[in-house]
């Protein structure tokens, strides 16, 4: 099983991000993906950084994939994409259509991402059809629809893709053309400031009673709970999941990285480190929560 | 423009057709469209009456089939394409790739509409769509801005629909999960959002009033303060120290001054949501549109929103307030 670090959802100092990934140069993760997928006005790093960073981690042993915009509206968010196609030399995430029309267009391979909505086999096979090789399940998309949905794609005698499921961090909700993070601070998106490169993080949301519920991430929302997989490590390889995404937080994710990497070694599966996947078990996201 | 029209029920599909609507769309009475709801939707008998009343009147019926269906749902969902095209639906609305893809298949004269639900913001999206499932119209998420409208507008393979009146959902469509994290039950896979079967109001004696979804409290009212349905995204949450609409106001849009524009553009068909409303709400909100494009149309050079047009749709709007929305840059 392969450790993969997912895109960084939050938007970090320039500085501070080459610094994470000069790290994670040396972390135990076999792919690392690459890019901004939240918002394209966040430009501590452009494309042409990025592309410099994925040459770097390419030569220190990586797989690297590039992941593209989960939102592309304005002109300008097209060409970002275009460009990171243009490269030709990584693989890419397509985190919605856009993505995968341009990949489809010149022949190229993808990565189906997470917010591209594929939820039973049929679907999967035509994406296959269209260049898709590995498939992140959408986050609302639990052990037994991925169950199912392998199942039933392996019955027609297909070779199944990479498997890929979000095995750490906070889940990715929604998106909108508004930027909440913008919202809060009383400005307006297109002099929004940046705001949210003061929060690492994203930016805690809880209910009028105190409940920690939800991070605002620019344009995206988030759960607020660090979601943690590794407990499901048996059940994981019987279903013949390759790859666990972890995405980058702030702080530990070297603890983390390692963490996982003891786990998916070892025979027993590892202690629970962060909270309850809803999902996962048939159940709303929010641990905790009863069911319907 | 052609406007297309809610229709929850028979009488709203009347209503609508009554008032003016080009096209009405309908959904079955089960998780196959995006308002699932308690007692909303038709049955078998009713959407092939539904059909006759539209057809014998010249106007068309639309079948919303646009929720996302995993594999082992997947042949429900095909044999409600199925069902549309034996009722004789003009068109299906759909969203998902293997339900678009078995319509174009068994049924190729069934026009096929790509939902608001399918997240096609882009031209290369739209292509997409059109070159692999033959879509004849596409219905854009309300996260677009006019300008960016006007430009898909050049560029799109197919025409294009537009949201015109109605509750504004502020998410990508088709991309929420704010609903299912909170209850397990999602726009995607269930067809309702934040369903009322998990809202708790909470009557605190003094006249305060506080709402829960799933347990999970959505705001706090006080006395004699108008409550709105707690839908994750309109609640009052706490950010940075304030309580506020961190998300969004319970408002609805209204494009109403935006007409000419929306014309101008060559946009080819106008949508006002809600099929989870009554027939009052249908026939103002229906007759408002139809008078206002039929001016428009008659003479352009004259034309202005009316007052009274505003204040016919401002009554019908949730929490009585209506916005641009993502039309106008000012509102991100």
């Amino acid at each position: 099983m392969k450790l993969s670090l997912g895109p960084l959802q939050y938007f970090w100092p320039r500085e501070r991000t080459l610094a994470f990934y000069r790290e994670a140069a040396d972390w135990p993760v076999e792919v690392v993906y690459l890019g901004e997928t939240v918002c394209s006005k966040r430009r501590e790093l452009g494309t042409r950084d990025w592309i410099a960073l994925a040459e770097t981690l390419k030569a220190a042993g990586k797989e690297v994939v590039l992941s593209s915009l989960a939102l592309v509206e304005a002109e300008s968010e097209l060409n970002a994409v275009q460009r990171m196609l243009d490269h030709g030399g990584f693989l890419i995430e397509a985190n919605d259509l856009t993505a995968v029309q341009l990949c489809r267009e010149r022949g190229m391979p993808f990565v189906a991402g997470p917010s591209l909505n594929l939820y039973n086999h049929r679907t999967l096979e035509l994406l296959v059809a269209d260049g898709l090789r590995r498939w992140v399940p959408g986050v609302e998309q639990g052990l037994q629809q991925v169950d199912d949905l392998l199942a039933a794609y392996a019955c027609q005698g297909h070779a199944l893709p990479e498997v890929e499921v979000i095995a750490w961090g906070r889940l990715p909700l929604s998106y909108s053309a508004r930027c909440f993070t913008a919202r809060a601070f009383d400005v307006a998106k297109d002099a929004c400031g940046f705001r949210c490169i003061e929060h690492p993080d994203g930016l805690p949301l809880a209910t009028r009673e105190g409940t920690p519920f939800l991070r605002i991430n620019g344009i995206q929302v988030q759960g607020e709970e660090i979601t943690d997989l590794g407990p499901e490590m048996t059940v994981l390889r019987a279903l013949g999941v390759g790859l666990l995404r972890l995405y980058p937080q702030s702080e530990g994710m070297r603890e983390v990285v390692e963490h996982f990497d003891l786990a998916r070694r070892s025979p027993l599966p590892p202690p629970r480190r962060g909270a309850v996947n809803g999902y996962w078990h048939g159940l709303p996201g929010k641990p905790g929560l009863p069911a319907g | 423009m052609q406007l297309v029209c809610p229709a929850g029920n028979l009488p709203a599909l009347h209503a609508a057709i009554d008032a003016g609507a080009d096209a009405v769309y309908a959904g079955f009475r089960d998780q196959t469209n995006a308002r699932a709801f308690p007692g909303l939707n038709f049955d078998e008998a009713g959407l092939r009456a539904g059909i006759a009343y539209a057809h014998q009147r010249g106007r068309k019926v639309y079948l919303a089939l646009n929720t996302y269906p995993e594999t082992a749902r997947l042949r429900a969902w095909q044999a409600a394409v199925d069902h549309a095209a034996e009722l004789g639906c003009d068109a299906i609305i759909a969203a998902e790739m293997a339900v678009l893809d078995h319509a174009m298949r068994e049924h190729p004269n069934l026009a096929r509409h790509l939902s608001v639900q399918g997240s096609a913001t882009s031209a290369p999206a739209l292509r997409y769509m059109h070159e692999r499932f033959g879509i004849s119209r596409a219905v854009l998420p309300r996260v677009l801005s006019l300008q960016q409208v006007e430009r898909l507008c050049e560029r799109s393979p197919v025409p294009l629909e537009v949201f015109a009146f109605g509750s504004l959902c502020i998410m990508v469509e088709g991309r929420c999960q704010l609903s299912s994290y909170v209850t397990g039950a999602s726009p995607n896979r269930h067809g309702v959002c934040s369903p009322a079967r998990f809202v708790r109001w909470e009557e605190h004696g003094d006249g305060r009033r506080g709402v829960r979804l799933n347990g999970l409290l959505m705001d706090r009212y006080a006395p004699g303060e108008p409550a709105a349905y707690p839908t994750v995204c309109k609640g009052r949450f706490a950010v940075g120290g304030e309580t506020f609409h961190a998300l969004e106001e319970p408002t609805s849009l209204n494009t109403l001054e935006m007409l000419p524009q929306l014309a101008k553009a060559g946009v080819a068909a106008l949508k006002i949501e809600g099929r989870q409303r009554g027939v009052a709400y249908v026939t103002a909100v229906t007759r408002t549109w139809r008078e206002a494009i039929d001016r428009q149309r008659a003479d352009p050079a004259n034309w202005s929103a009316r007052p009274e047009w505003q204040k016919a749709l401002s009554a019908h709007a949730e929490g009585h307030q209506t916005t641009l929305g993502p039309y106008h840059r000012a509102w991100h």
